[in-house]
């Protein structure tokens, strides 16, 4: 297990290079190695810094401090006083002005470590989650007392100031959804809680309804007070049955002390909770299939509009939340939303849950504040990638987006992320090293989408079965120059014309497959070589120019 | 069973169950609490359950609450456990199996010596 302990990092976009950063980087090789810290530092360029006229830059993580220009000269420095002795060169930094974008916002956290921060999780692995009394004694449900002495428009009111932003993948606002519902003159609504977790290696709503399940129950009467609801249903996937368990012992206890059921507190609300199991279709954690789900109708998408928010579960206004983002509430009616906006950044702020897989040396599941960059979260959390060198990130689980080496230093919110293209998703980081091919990794997602799309929709049901077939063509080394431009299609058809989110994001991975590494799908159809060597390339028979030639790998090698 | 009627009860609750827990602290026994989550019951955390419990009862300790809690993300540590010795702080133990418990709980619950070798440091 090879860890670093700080990582530096040259620019070496072209004026960099101009004004000297190869020497730069060999004086850092050099002095780094004099000084014995090779085993504990790496170094490496980077390409994509923004503009500034402070070239060449040096970036030094954990503690994100940025110098410039720096000299070879300087190097000697730099080494001995920050890297040796963990002072900052303050004579070196770059000027304040000279920083733009999201070099300036680096600059603005210098000396400050990401540090883990518990919200979603902060009773997790602490309580015992079959024990009421445990989370009571952690200030559980105090903020259901509190919100019940306010008007619901009070809670809404302080969900929006709060700008809490749905956590499901599309950060849609909560406080507006909340009042979407809460507009609606209807007698009866619902409360639904999101917990369909069925994106591929996201596991981050099963630590919380495992873990702190009360949390979800309290977070639930406080959204159906502040809407309206009196009834509400926990969708739970069927494979999680430990969750199940332990949600419908929760929500005995809750009855059994009076925080669900008639008059809770003493006042008119009313409210009580259902557990539905989940029967393992991806599509089922789309809101509206979700729905039809509940109702005990086959997992198929609603057009839209009426949206749930209006015309939900069983006919009536609905509101549909994600674990992740009900998980939030009690801590934000608890300690204001002042609070809670001083956390993450001021477009996403908060914390966000992150599970980390992959070729990385430490898996597992982090909460940090919303905006760190995916290079401090592989160099910090998940310490360090294993056998290689980063060659992309999928964030948000197989519908994700595809992060290239040149966005690892975009900071994680969704404003960020949207302006990268990229999207943020369920919070799933898929860490991939060199030894991944890219072709093979979209075979396997298409693969997945193929089975999953609920099949009620052409562009979805056909573009994923297709793409998937081309994409298998083009591994076994059978592929056309004409399958490229049929996938692009296929990627932007699946996002244009699909009904439901399911479609609209099976594309998503392809697209910015063909986008950042197109030269890598060109080599398997040009030169019948798989960078990675990882595509069997297996020697199927193609014809060229009429003439019959056998592809095996060692010919392609 | 007490029902809530209202944030008073809800406080009173909190404080009855805050100063259970602190008799718990300050009569001097010892907290193992056991991650039992999907993950940590996938790599075998209750025979180390078994296994703590079986220790406790051959060694007679009277002093040891054994408690359970889910994940906490610690995923490629797991079967992790923490233990508090009183008045100490918590020590969270990964990669476990039923000999490195034994050994944890005559080294550290018994002796107080804390196994470097098996801790977590998060």
């Amino acid at each position: 297990m090879k860890a670093v302990r700080s990582m530096v990092l040259v620019s070496s976009d072209a004026e960099s290079i101009a004004l000297g950063a190869n020497e730069v980087f060999s004086a850092f090789q050099q002095k780094i190695q004099d000084y014995g810290l090779s085993d504990e530092i790496s170094i490496s360029f980077i390409s994509d810094i923004g503009h500034n006229s402070a070239a060449p830059l040096v970036i030094i993580y954990p503690e994100a401090v940025i110098y410039g220009p720096v000299k070879p000269d300087d190097v000697l420095d730099i080494v001995e006083e920050h890297l040796d002795k963990g002072h900052i060169v303050e004579r070196k930094l770059v000027p304040a002005h000279e920083l733009s974008e999201h070099l300036a916002w680096l600059s603005s956290r210098k000396g400050t470590l990401p540090a883990e921060n518990r919200i979603v999780l902060k009773n997790v692995g602490l309580i015992d989650p079959e024990n009421i009394e445990d989370y009571i004694a952690l200030d559980g449900y105090q903020a259901l007392g509190t919100v019940l002495g306010k008007t619901p428009a009070e809670t809404i009111g302080i969900i929006k100031d709060s700008g809490l932003r749905g956590r499901g993948g599309a950060g849609f606002p909560t406080g507006l959804k909340w009042s979407f519902v809460a507009k609606t003159h209807i007698d009866k609504k619902y409360v639904v809680c999101n917990a369909d977790e069925s994106e591929p290696g996201t596991f981050k709503d099963r630590l919380v309804l495992e873990g702190d399940p009360h949390a979800i129950i309290e977070a639930m009467a406080i959204a159906a007070y502040a809407v309206g609801a009196d009834e509400g249903y926990v969708y739970i996937r069927g494979e999680y049955g430990l969750a199940i368990e332990r949600m419908k012992v929760a929500i005995k206890q809750a009855r059994e002390y009076g925080l669900l059921g008639k008059n809770i507190f003493s006042s008119k609300f009313s409210f009580d909770l259902h557990v539905h199991a989940g029967a393992g279709a991806y599509i089922c954690g789309e809101e509206t299939a979700l729905i039809e789900s509940i109702e005990g109708k086959r997992g198929e998408p609603r057009s839209r509009p009426p949206y749930p928010t209006t015309f939900g579960l069983w006919g009536k206004p609905t509101l549909v939340n994600n674990v992740e983002t009900l998980a939030n509430i009690p801590a934000i009616i608890r300690n204001g939303a002042d609070w809670y906006r001083s956390i993450g950044t001021p477009s996403s702020p908060g914390t966000k849950v992150y599970t980390i897989l992959g070729n990385v040396n430490v898996t597992g599941l982090i909460e940090v504040p919303m905006g760190i960059t995916l290079r401090e979260v592989i160099t910090i959390y998940a310490k360090g990638m294993k056998g290689g060198t980063f060659k992309m990130a999928q964030t948000g689980g197989s519908s994700g987006s595809i992060i290239p080496a040149n966005l690892q230093d975009t900071p994680m919110d969704f404003d960020s992320f949207k302006t990268a293209s990229v999207s943020l998703g369920s919070g799933a980081l898929l860490i991939c090293n060199q030894e991944i091919c890219v072709v093979d990794l979209a075979k396997v997602l298409l693969n997945f989408f193929r089975f999953e799309s609920c099949g009620k929709c052409n562009p979805c049901r056909i573009g994923c079965q297709k793409s998937f077939e081309i994409l298998s063509n083009i591994a076994e080394g059978i592929g056309t120059l004409q399958d490229l431009e049929d996938l692009q299609m296929m990627a932007d058809q699946l996002y244009e014309l699909s009904n439901c989110g399911l479609g609209q994001t099976a594309g998503s991975p392809l697209k910015d497959i063909l986008t950042y590494f197109h030269a890598e799908v060109e080599s398997h159809i040009r030169l019948k070589v798989c960078p990675a060597d990882t595509c069997p390339m297996s020697g199927k028979t193609i014809y060229q120019v009429g003439q019959e030639v056998k592809i095996t790998r060692e010919q392609g090698a | 069973m007490p029902t809530i009627k209202s944030l008073d009860d809800l406080t009173r609750i909190r404080e009855e169950v805050l100063k259970k827990q602190e008799l718990i602290t300050t009569s001097g026994k010892t907290e193992i609490i056991v991650g039992m989550g999907t993950v940590g019951r996938a790599t075998g955390t209750q025979e180390i359950l078994t296994a703590i419990l079986s220790y406790i009862e051959e060694h007679n300790l009277g002093n040891v609450i054994v408690r359970q809690t889910g994940d906490m993300g610690l995923d490629s540590f797991e079967p992790v456990i923490q233990v508090i010795l009183p008045g100490k702080e918590r020590v969270t133990y990964g990669k476990l199996n039923p000999e490195i418990v034994k050994s944890i709980l005559s080294n550290h619950v018994i002796g107080g010596k804390i196994i470097e070798e098996f801790k977590v440091e998060r």
